[in-house]
């Protein structure tokens, strides 16, 4: 097992709908040709907001062991 | 690759990405079963997984239980049968605002009057979306779909009353937005013993959204931020409620199950022979 303590995004699958970006509490999230990066990654506070609402399962909280 | 814990356990990963267009809230909608199976630790292969035609009807083959894609409309006739077969089961069924409003309205109100355990879970997203943009039972009046080009003249379904009229022991909605509230309300739902109806609103910005000038997906998530509100706030203050889709447990009633009943039956004609 490893802690869940990084934020992973899965590229391939996300599709570029900007919902994890509007509702990210720290605005850690942008957009960038069409798929999502976390420009602010140091600010994230592992809140899991953008895996909640994700549609594509394409960003959550994971370990290291997870990428 | 990287996927999160949730979707090695649940999902058929050769199957995704899902088909879905980008920031379809159908993918929130059955991200939020997922998390209500796994908060209560139930059994994957005791779970049966039903679904009909349509958008919200893809899910059942995106999920790793035992699940049987059907008929448009027919999903909670076949679950009826998986449910009589097996009582053990739990029986979830996937559908959409056409398919159990329209095509299957017989079989909802009739699954809920008998209250029978099974768990619908009606992803709402106002719209045939896979066909072209047809208005539903659902679409609101006035609002526009390919068939409705000067506006819908029907009046609008409100699935939750209907499947609490027809007989629905356990009845809640929640949205794409409200992700959390809809995942503690289909937990709720499997664990009542009858009936359980939640509906899930969903958002199209496709079809839907595109028709009706509702913007992006993001906008179309911010207005079901913006106006709904929990049964429980406008129980209180009823004022609050003006205009605002009512969220949260709408209908929770104890009454005899169907398949218990029929079991009655069977040992009482068993004990005269």
């Amino acid at each position: 097992m490893c802690d869940n303590n990084s934020l992973i995004i899965n590229t391939d699958w996300c599709k570029g709908c900007g919902i994890c970006v509007e509702f990210c509490p720290k605005k850690v999230l942008s957009l960038s040709k069409g798929k999502v990066v976390a420009e602010k990654k140091e600010d994230c506070i592992l809140c899991g907001q953008c895996e909640l609402r994700c549609p594509d399962n394409a960003i959550f909280i994971g370990g290291k062991c997870d990428e | 690759m990287m996927y999160s814990n949730l979707v090695k356990k649940y999902y058929r990963i050769n199957n995704l990405p899902h088909i879905w267009c980008p920031g379809c809230g159908h993918g929130i909608l059955m991200n939020s079963i997922i998390r209500a199976i796994d908060n209560l630790k139930l059994d994957k292969d005791n779970i049966c997984v039903v679904s009909g035609i349509g958008c919200s009807s893809r899910a059942s083959g995106y999920m790793d239980f035992n699940t049987l894609h059907t008929t448009h409309g027919r999903a909670l006739a076949f679950a009826t049968g998986i449910k009589f077969a097996n009582p053990n089961l739990k029986v979830i069924v996937v559908t959409g605002d056409g398919d159990c409003a329209a095509i299957g309205g017989n079989h909802l109100i009739h699954a809920a009057r008998r209250n029978i355990d099974i768990t619908t879970i009606a992803f709402n997203n106002n719209i045939y979306g896979m066909t072209g943009g047809q208005y539903s039972p659902t679409t609101p009046t006035g609002d526009f779909g390919t068939t409705a080009p000067y506006g819908n003249i029907d009046k609008s379904f409100d699935l939750c009353n209907l499947a609490k009229s027809a007989g629905a022991t356990y009845v809640g909605r929640g949205t794409a937005y409200h992700a959390s509230l809809l995942t503690k309300l289909i937990e709720n739902g499997l664990n009542n013993n009858g009936f359980s109806f939640i509906e899930g609103v969903s958002v199209c910005p496709t079809y839907y959204g595109r028709k009706n000038k509702k913007g992006s997906s993001v906008k179309m998530m911010t207005y079901l931020k913006e106006n709904c509100i929990d049964k429980k706030v406008v129980d209180k203050k009823p004022e609050l409620g003006e205009n605002k889709i009512l969220i949260g447990e709408l209908y929770n009633n104890s009454q005899p199950e169907y398949t218990e009943k029929y079991k009655e039956i069977i040992k009482m004609l068993s004990k005269e022979s």
